[in-house]
């Protein structure tokens, strides 16, 4: 039942063939046996999913439920889950029970989803490889000596390994798509504002974005409805109302028009992945679309605005880990400094402390114009860039990342490399637009994902795109035959 | 855009983290190599670009001046390091 889409399931309890305890019991059997081969969960949490799947069991009975009630999915545990550790992937909130539950996590419970645990990631979401978690690395399903990418490095795996049928991500510079990719699920950005950021532990305030991360778009669809919206307790939550995302998905693509932007296939792009990404592309000109060259020119500078706005942000948001009212705390502080600075030190890792520097460094006085505000004037000539675009094309498509993936341990050392493996989905963050990624062919036995980036607020578009490509092929189906025989 | 070691030290300290002597030179290398990359947005034309700090514009919302939360003090403080009498602990600030 686990290769089994996250629709399938819904159909098969509502047909009564099973019960969300037997399907949230066989989950939480697959996660005990194959995933100490893969480190995709941190924390499991079987005695609250049985509790939740038990309770959707007697709604069902009762005659009250949704097509979300009983089906069991995993959270990135970046999200506040109440009473049980919500640790960002890190040391400092190791021993963290979260008092609250995230807005994403309550509108999910309301929905009737069953938490089965909290997938790994990289610490505070800084990272593209999920190398930098304190709970160690998550290997790739596909191959185990390779990364899943990162940040939500565990919520890819566990999908693909078909160890939880969706789970949730966050994506602030690529990291619900660029893991997609390397996975071979499909993975989800909304519109920046969509989903509430309340309970999600902060990284970088004005990028930050939850999505879902599924088999298939009709499933990112589903989800989607039940976690967009509203939330008074984000300030910068958008006061519209969500659209229904899986009302475009059966639309006809003819006359789609499709944008390829010439900087995305350039130098620096895997031969065997641009293969894969034309014949995709090929594939949905098939579907009655139209595609045409374009330019970014700002392409080149997304990274470096990033790496400035970012870490800006990061600073400031991870000033309030002090050892003060939460989180670790260093064992007897001579005066209230060291009790900050040993705290700090010892709690966080080397990605998140280089980070802080940067932001710290560039924030500073004398420099804040040079780089802070050089950076914001950059970040408006992204979206410009995009907002003309848009005025030709419909959709943007591309690779999600440059490779189809790397070795664990291959960029470790060298950080700067490493950012740069998020070059075609940094910008989309940056200018706050919806994107996907959507498994679309392998390279050297890993699986490589088609970039769809859209214009503000189209997400169904994109769903509806994705969802006839997945209707007419058959890449998302492939599973990675170590876990799924 | 080289740091140096005292920058380092600067930053570490507005930071709040302690960094050990010997870590000192490979931060100094891997942040100035950071802002080798960064050093790349001075090729950018920003004139009369507003700089832009929010994807779609929007400003901060307002609300009523009223009361909207209860009171979560005791659920707060059981999960911090030190508290006592419903004050957080730390070591001492003034003699």
């Amino acid at each position: 039942m686990h290769n089994k889409t996250l629709v399938e399931l819904s159909q098969q309890l509502s047909s009564g063939a099973l019960s969300s305890v037997e399907l949230t019991q066989h989950y939480l059997d697959r996660i005990r046996q194959l995933d100490p081969q893969l480190n995709s969960f941190i924390s499991i949490t079987d005695e609250l999913a049985l509790g939740q799947a038990k309770a959707a069991d007697e709604r069902r009975a009762a005659g009250s439920a949704g097509p979300l009630t009983g089906i069991p999915i995993a959270h990135k545990d970046i999200f506040c889950t109440k009473g049980y550790r919500t640790s960002a992937g890190s040391k400092m909130l190791d021993n963290f029970i979260s008092p609250y539950d995230a807005t994403v996590v309550e509108k999910l419970n309301t929905a009737g989803t069953i938490t089965l645990g909290k997938t790994n990631m990289d610490e505070f979401a800084m990272g593209s490889s999920n190398e930098t978690s304190f709970y160690g690395a998550v290997k790739n399903p596909w191959n185990t000596d390779y990364v899943p990418g990162g940040s939500s490095g565990g919520s890819a795996a566990c999908v693909a390994a078909r160890l939880a049928p969706a789970a949730t991500g966050t994506d602030t510079g690529g990291s619900i798509r660029q893991p997609a990719s390397l996975c071979g699920i499909t993975g989800l950005k909304p519109t920046y504002g969509s989903i509430s950021r309340w309970g999600m532990i902060a990284f970088a305030s004005s990028l930050d974005q939850a999505g879902p991360m599924t088999q298939t778009a009709e499933d990112a669809a589903l989800l989607m409805n039940a976690m967009a919206g509203f939330d008074c307790k984000d300030s910068t939550s958008l006061n519209r109302e969500a659209p229904n995302y899986t009302g475009e998905l059966n639309n006809s693509l003819e006359g789609l028009r499709i944008g390829l932007p010439k900087e995305f296939f350039k130098e620096g792009l895997d031969a065997g992945v641009q293969q894969v990404i034309e014949t995709a592309i090929k594939e949905i000109e098939g579907l009655g679309a139209s595609v045409k060259e374009i330019s970014l020119t700002t392409t080149e500078l997304a990274v470096p605005a990033y790496y400035v706005i970012a870490p800006a942000e990061a600073s400031s948001n991870l000033s309030r880990f002090d050892g003060v009212r939460y989180g670790y705390r260093c064992d007897n502080p001579t005066d209230l400094e060291d009790l900050y600075k040993r705290s700090r030190s010892e709690g966080f890792g080397e990605e998140v402390k280089r980070r802080i520097l940067i932001g710290a460094y560039v924030l500073s006085a004398g420099f804040y114009d040079a780089y802070y505000v050089k950076a914001q004037k950059t970040r408006r000539l992204i979206k410009n860039d995009f907002d003309r675009a848009f005025t030709e094309v419909d959709v943007i498509m591309g690779p999600t990342a440059p490779s189809a993936g790397f070795a664990l341990g291959e960029k470790a050392d060298d950080p700067v490399s490493m950012y740069l493996s998020d070059i075609y989905t940094i910008a989309v963050n940056l200018a706050g637009l919806p994107a996907m990624s959507v498994p679309a062919g392998f390279t050297a036995g890993l699986p490589v994902g088609l970039q769809m980036i859209g214009r503000h607020f189209s997400e169904p578009r994109l769903l509806n795109i994705a969802h006839q490509f997945q209707q007419a092929t058959d890449w998302h189906k492939q599973t990675p035959e170590a876990f799924t025989k | 855009m080289a740091l140096d070691k005292s920058e380092v030290k600067d930053i570490a300290h507005l930071a709040r983290i302690a960094i050990d002597e010997d870590k000192i030179p490979e931060y100094a290398s891997s942040l100035s190599s950071i802002l080798d990359l960064v050093e790349q947005l001075q090729s950018a034309d920003t004139d009369n670009i507003e700089p832009m700090a929010h994807p779609l514009d929007a400003t901060q919302r307002l609300r009523e001046d009223a009361v909207t939360e209860s009171n979560h003090r005791e659920e707060y403080q059981s999960i911090a390091p030190a508290t006592e009498d419903g004050l957080y602990l730390v070591p001492k600030v003034i003699d």
